[in-house]
C-alpha cells in the first residue's frame, strides 16, 4: 500500500478518478463539488491521464456527454452537487434505462429556496427513484475507495448500472484527512478495461433508448427494476474482492457495537462518525445502545438491516432531509413502510436534522437518544429547530 | 394486419432495451392507427409532389404512371398530404370499421 498524505476529500475524489482509466469526464464546477471539478481538470490537461474533459455549459449536458460516451463504450465520470443534479433529474433515469455504467460522484449540498450551499442530503433523496445505485460514504478514505469500486460495480456485466457516490458537502467534502491511495498497478489489478454489452458504431448499427408502447413499457421497467435489485449480490462480493485485495471491508449496512444494543442509532453519510462518539459516551454512561450506518441506499439492502437490528427495541433513525407532506423523512418513511410486516420491528423514531449545514454534534445525537427515549408514538419530529 | 411480436416477458428484454437489429421499425405497420385514408383524384393531380414530400411516415411514392399513392401498410392518416395539395385532388375518407 502507499504511503498516508494529508489531502482534502475532494482532491482526493478527483486523484482517486485519475486512478481509474476513464476516458471521458463532463463536469460542471458547482460549489461544494467544484475542487472535484477543478483537479481532474488539472489531471486531465496536465497530461496525467488520457482523457477527455469536456467543458460543458450545464449539469444537463455533462450527464448527457457522459451518457453519450457511455455509449460508445467509453468510461465516463462526472460530478456535481445540490441545483446541479436537480438540473441533471431528467437524464439520470434514461441513463440507467440504457444500462450506462456512468459513474458520478455527488457532494451532497442543500437545495434551494432559500439559497444555501450547505450540506444535508435534500438534493440525492428527489433522485432516488431514478434506478441508478446510491451509495453513501462516511470519511475520506471511504470516498477513495468507493469511487475506485463504483467503477467496477457500474460496469460489470451483471449490473450495468450508472453509480453516484454520495459525500456530504464540505463536512467531508473540504475536511483534510489523512489518506492511503492504492498503487495504479494495484487499481489496474482490480478494475480491469470495460466490457461494453453494446456499444454505438457506425460500422454495427443498433438503436439504444427506443420508444416504448403500452404493450412493452411495464414488462421494460420491471427489467429495470430487477436489474438494480440483482445488483446488490454483485456489488457485496465486489466489495469482499476490494476487502481482501485492500484489507478494508465494505458491507452494504455497516455496523457499530449493534450486538444485542436495545437502542440504534440509524444514520446515512458522514454523521455516523460523529454518532459512534456519541454511542461511545453512552456506552460509558451504562446505557445499551449502538449504531447501524446505510452505506448503499439503493438498492435497499433490507435483508442486511433486518440482520443489523434484530433484537433492537427502538431505532431512531437520522433524516437529513424532508419530505415535505409526508410521513416523515425519506429515510424514515422507507425503513417505517420495508419493515411494515416484521412482527418484532423496533419502535422507530424519526428526527429530521443537520438541514442545511446545521452541524449535528456529539451531544445533539445524545439529546435526541433521550428524546427518542420519552416519545411514546412513531410520529416524526425535527430536531434542534427552535421553536 | 399482422403485427411483429413484442418480448413476451419482462425478462427477454434486452439489457437497456436496445434493438440490434437497424431499420425494423418498418415490420411495425403503422397503418393499424389510421382512422381516415387518401384518396387521390388523378383529374385534379398536377404530378407536382408535394404530398410525396410532405409526408412525414415517407410512404407516399410515386406511381409508373406520375401520379402518387400511399402505402395503406404505414400511412397513419394524418391527412397532411390532403391539406397541402393545392389543387386539392386528395380527400381523407373515413374507414369502415
Amino acid at each position: 500500500m502507499g504511503k498516508v498524505v494529508g489531502m482534502e476529500v475532494g482532491i482526493a475524489a478527483a486523484e482517486a478518478v485519475g486512478l481509474c482509466n476513464i476516458d471521458v469526464a463532463a463536469v460542471y464546477p458547482i460549489t461544494p463539488q467544484s475542487h472535484i471539478a477543478e483537479h481532474l481538470s488539472d489531471i486531465v490537461h496536465d497530461g496525467r491521464i488520457d482523457a477527455e474533459f469536456i467543458t460543458v455549459e450545464s449539469e444537463h449536458s455533462s450527464i448527457s456527454a457522459c451518457a453519450g460516451a457511455s455509449a460508445t463504450g467509453a468510461r465516463a465520470y462526472t460530478a456535481t452537487s445540490s441545483q446541479g443534479l436537480m438540473l441533471m433529474h431528467e437524464i439520470l433515469p434514461i441513463v440507467s434505462a440504457m444500462r450506462l455504467p456512468v459513474v458520478m460522484g455527488n457532494a451532497n449540498r442543500a437545495v434551494s429556496g432559500p439559497l444555501n450551499i450547505w450540506n444535508d442530503h435534500t438534493d440525492i433523496m428527489p433522485q432516488r427513484d431514478s434506478g441508478w445505485i446510491v451509495m453513501h460514504a462516511e470519511n475520506g478514505q471511504e470516498v477513495i475507495d468507493m469511487t475506485i469500486q463504483s467503477f467496477k460495480i457500474a460496469e460489470h456485466p451483471d449490473i450495468m448500472l450508472p453509480t453516484v457516490l454520495n459525500m456530504d458537502g464540505f463536512q467531508l467534502t473540504h475536511m483534510i484527512e489523512p489518506l492511503e491511495f492504492p498503487s495504479q498497478d494495484e487499481v489496474n489489478a482490480f478494475l480491469p478495461d470495460r466490457v461494453p454489452f453494446a456499444t454505438l458504431h457506425p460500422d454495427n448499427p443498433l438503436s439504444m433508448g427506443c420508444f416504448n408502447m403500452p404493450e412493452i413499457f411495464a414488462e421494460t421497467m420491471k427489467a429495470k427494476d430487477a436489474a438494480l435489485i440483482n445488483s446488490k449480490k454483485t456489488i457485496i462480493k465486489i466489495w469482499n474482492e476490494w476487502g481482501k485485495m485492500f484489507g478494508r471491508s465494505y458491507k452494504p449496512v455497516e455496523t457499530y457495537k449493534n450486538k444485542g444494543a436495545e437502542t440504534l442509532i440509524l444514520t446515512m453519510g458522514s454523521m455516523g462518525e460523529t454518532a459512534s462518539v456519541a454511542v461511545d459516551e453512552l456506552r460509558a454512561a451504562g446505557q445499551s445502545i449502538g449504531l447501524v450506518k446505510i452505506r448503499l441506499w439503493r438498492p435497499f439492502p433490507l435483508d442486511e438491516l433486518r440482520a443489523a437490528i434484530k433484537g433492537c427495541e427502538t431505532l431512531i433513525v437520522m433524516d437529513r432531509a424532508i419530505s415535505f407532506g409526508g410521513a416523515g423523512g425519506p429515510l424514515g418513511t422507507e425503513i417505517k413502510s420495508l419493515m411494515f410486516h416484521d412482527h418484532d420491528r423496533p419502535r422507530i423514531v424519526d428526527f429530521i436534522m443537520g438541514l442545511g449545514g446545521r452541524d449535528v454534534k456529539v451531544e445533539d445525537f445524545i439529546a435526541m437518544v433521550e428524546r427518542a427515549a420519552k416519545k411514546k408514538d412513531e410520529t416524526y419530529e425535527y430536531y434542534g429547530v427552535r421553536e | 394486419m399482422k403485427q411483429k411480436k413484442w418480448p413476451e416477458a419482462w425478462h427477454e428484454v434486452t439489457p437497456g432495451c436496445i434493438v440490434f437489429e437497424p431499420g425494423n421499425a418498418s415490420t411495425y405497420k403503422t397503418g393499424s392507427w389510421r382512422a381516415q385514408r387518401p384518396i387521390w383524384d388523378n383529374k385534379k393531380c398536377i404530378k407536382c409532389g408535394i404530398c410525396y414530400v410532405f409526408c412525414p411516415e415517407a410512404c407516399i411514392s410515386e406511381t409508373a404512371e406520375g401520379f402518387f399513392a400511399a402505402d395503406l401498410d404505414y400511412c397513419k392518416g394524418c391527412g397532411i398530404c390532403a391539406h397541402e395539395c393545392w389543387p386539392q385532388a386528395i380527400v381523407m375518407v373515413e374507414e369502415e370499421v
